[in-house]
């Protein structure tokens, strides 16, 4: 074990209250590499430890408008132009009939979107993380709340972070191998 | 690596296992989750029936399934049937023949929308009630759409050039008719089908990874971990999955509105006496909502009971549910109301014979069950003593689906049976297709079945977002003196909180400052 590389410290808290006052601490001291684990979203924790907003819905509004565009082009270009068809003596590009499936490419490509967007950004999945080693970790799905300070961040320095973390009220402080 | 200390126990106080009945609150504005729960019992209480080992599953469970794989397998063999026969197994001779399908796609699909109402427009509208029950109604619409879209796949007779629906290039150059409802259609559906799929899924990652974290069985922690995708809940992650599930509910909202408008299309685009009207897209909404509510109900009760979720689907569930039955079945009434009074003020004499034959030709019979099944009975609900009766409920909801049921019928047959065409006109009698109708019964509690026993029926990473102590700012957690906001508030002391998270009553014990 002695030869593996250290990845990171694991800190554990009780409560979404000790864990956001941790990130806020472990925030202000300047440290770039770390993450918060929780097992549901913790409203405001997001802030305190100054995750910038999602760019998602930014992939959303892109695809989304290319799907919308195509699909009435696309509607139009194979009622009116690919096999002309004339029925219920509707003009060749009909809008009024196009607008049901208009609408629902829409709002297929940009779900389609949000859904490969949320794992794609989030760099899921990923079947292994040295964080999965830690028999402590196994409850951050049920009711535990941890923070983990990455080795690579300029600022680690193995005694000092977990001090930090221990001060900042962590129940547990482990160290994680690569 | 450090010592571990926190391990997993699984306790077993059977009051936090959801085990013990809590006597029902009536009175009052009930709490979201009751008794005494922490985040830890949450967990176990919704995970206890995912894990119970598959050799000790309840007799009833398994009876239960055998029974709806009987009726899935009755459901396999007349697709058989259908495919060795042909379509004339309906008997081709008449106008209705192929009615009963569409009868049971509209009334599949429109229970599908209680599913997407409940997890889409309850949660933009910050309706927080409906976190322990959306699971468990998403996962409903997505086995009433694959039944609804089995009625419709199987209705076109040829199963096997089903793929002309698409547009597919082809030899010939031709593509679907984009200007008919049955394409819309189409559209519809498929697009309803997947995105209730990935609505699904995406809110069901956080729950796979409990279950992956807590199972020390190989295969559980190899089928949750796959589906789990590698989940660890880090806020990044998290920050990035709230915006796409809000995103995917933003658009399920007027998707769920679309798709039963565009059902409606089907029928209010002909122009047959009876179908032919303006009301059907907001008349068929309210329908399908009022349907879909009562199957969740018909559901939801069976599954608190057997399953000990009481704590997490309570009496304000039901109470809040039998609210929107109420209203939505009221303007279902209205809309039959407004049907006959627009077919007597147009003076059209083929409107007025229809609705008229409606009442009283000889599908009499349909047209009253279907009345006093939809407009009787949701009218019940006023009273606050049998909206919050869990058995009348029940029995109620099931009242509601057979209603809904025939009001299907009765469009889509008594219109049809006679058309503008006497020659046609004929009595729908239907044979084999009965069996379809039971089997897609069968196909859809098979599948839901399944769903219960494997996958966590309660959304437990979203039930715990909704407790009071999943604020940080909770007052169980003592004054925040306004630290948050300030990094430089370095006086934080240890909070040393017992293990798990806070139960509702332990107030003054935890978050001491020093």
């Amino acid at each position: 074990m002695s030869d593996r590389k250290l990845w990171g410290v694991l800190a554990q808290y009780e409560n979404p209250h000790a864990v956001m006052h941790a990130c806020e601490r472990v925030r202000a001291a300047g440290y770039e590499k770390w993450d918060a684990c929780t097992p549901f979203p913790v409203h405001g924790l997001d802030k305190a430890m100054g995750v910038p907003p999602s760019k998602l819905p930014w992939a959303v509004l892109c695809v989304g408008l290319i799907g919308s565009t195509f699909m009435l082009w696309f509607q139009s270009w194979a009622m009116g132009n690919a096999y002309p068809m004339i029925v219920g003596g509707k003009p060749l590009f009909s809008m009024p009939a196009f607008v049901p499936v208009w609408y629902e490419v829409t709002v297929l490509s940009s779900c389609v979107t949000a859904f490969l967007a949320n794992w794609i950004m989030n760099g899921l999945p990923q079947p292994n993380h040295p964080v999965f080693a830690s028999k402590a970790f196994e409850r951050v799905t049920d009711d535990k709340f941890f923070i983990m300070i990455e080795a690579a961040d300029g600022r680690f320095d193995l005694e000092r972070t977990k001090t930090l973390l221990k001060d900042s009220g962590a129940t547990l402080v482990e160290e994680l191998e690569d | 690596m450090g010592t571990p200390t926190a391990t997993v126990t699984l306790p077993n106080d059977p009051k936090l296992r959801g085990d013990v009945v809590l006597p029902e609150q009536t009175e009052g504005r009930e709490a979201l989750v009751r008794g005494e729960h922490d985040f830890h019992s949450i967990t176990e209480m919704v995970c206890k029936v995912n894990e119970a080992p598959i050799l000790k599953t309840p007799n009833g469970f398994k009876f239960g399934i055998a029974l709806a794989a009987a009726g899935f397998a009755m459901f396999i063999g007349y697709v058989g049937y259908l495919y060795w026969e042909g379509p004339g197994i309906w008997g081709n001779n008449n106008p209705v023949g192929w009615a009963w399908d569409i009868v049971n796609f509209v009334f599949w699909v429109g229970i599908g929308h209680a599913g997407t109402l409940i997890s889409a427009i309850l949660y933009l509208f910050r309706q927080k009630w409906r976190t322990s029950i959306n699971r468990f109604a998403e996962a409903m619409t997505i086995f009433a759409v694959v039944a609804a879209g089995s009625c419709v796949v199987l209705h076109t007779g040829r199963i096997w050039m089903d793929y002309y629906l698409f547009p597919i290039p082809n030899q010939m150059g031709l593509w679907p008719n984009f200007r008919s409802p049955l394409e819309w259609d189409v559209f519809a559906v498929n697009t309803y089908f997947l995105v209730s799929l990935l609505f699904w899924f995406t809110g069901l990652v956080p729950d796979f990874a409990t279950l992956r974290d807590r199972t020390t069985v190989r295969w559980r922690r190899f089928f949750y971990g796959a589906l789990a995708l590698g989940w660890r809940g880090s806020m990044r992650h998290w920050v990035t999955y709230e915006k796409a599930y809000q995103i995917l509910a933003a658009f399920s909202a007027p998707l769920v509105l679309s798709v039963h408008t565009i059902v409606s299309f089907d029928f209010a685009v002909s122009q047959l006496p009876g179908w032919h009207t303006t009301i059907f897209p907001p008349y068929f909404v309210a329908g399908a909502i009022f349907s879909g509510f009562a199957m969740v109900l018909t559901l939801a009760i069976p599954a608190r009971h057997w399953l000990g979720l009481k704590d997490v689907i309570t009496i304000r569930h039901i109470e809040n549910m039998n609210k929107v039955i109420l209203l939505t079945g009221t303007l279902v009434g209205y809309a039959y109301g407004m049907e006959f009074f627009m077919a007597a003020y147009s003076g059209n004499q083929y409107e007025g014979f229809t609705f008229l034959n409606r009442m009283g030709g000889p599908y009499w019979w349909a047209y009253w069950i279907m009345m006093s099944c939809n407009v009787i009975t949701p009218q019940l609900y006023w009273f606050k003593k049998i909206r919050t009766n869990v058995k009348i409920t029940f029995v109620l909801s099931i009242f509601v689906n057979i209603g809904m049921w025939f009001e299907r019928f009765v469009i889509t047959v008594t219109s049809l049976h006679r058309d503008a065409l006497p020659s046609s006109w004929e009595y729908f009698v239907p044979v084999t297709e009965v069996f379809f109708l039971l089997g897609t019964f069968g196909l859809f509690f098979f599948l839901f079945l399944l769903f219960v026993r494997f996958f966590p029926v309660v959304a437990m990473s979203e039930v715990k977002g909704v407790m009071p102590q999943a604020n940080p700012h909770w007052e169980g957690y003592g004054h925040s003196h306004g630290q948050e906001h300030s990094h430089e508030g370095h006086s934080h002391a240890q909070h040393d909180a017992p293990a798990g998270a806070v139960p509702a009553t332990a107030v003054a014990t935890t978050g001491g400052h020093s």
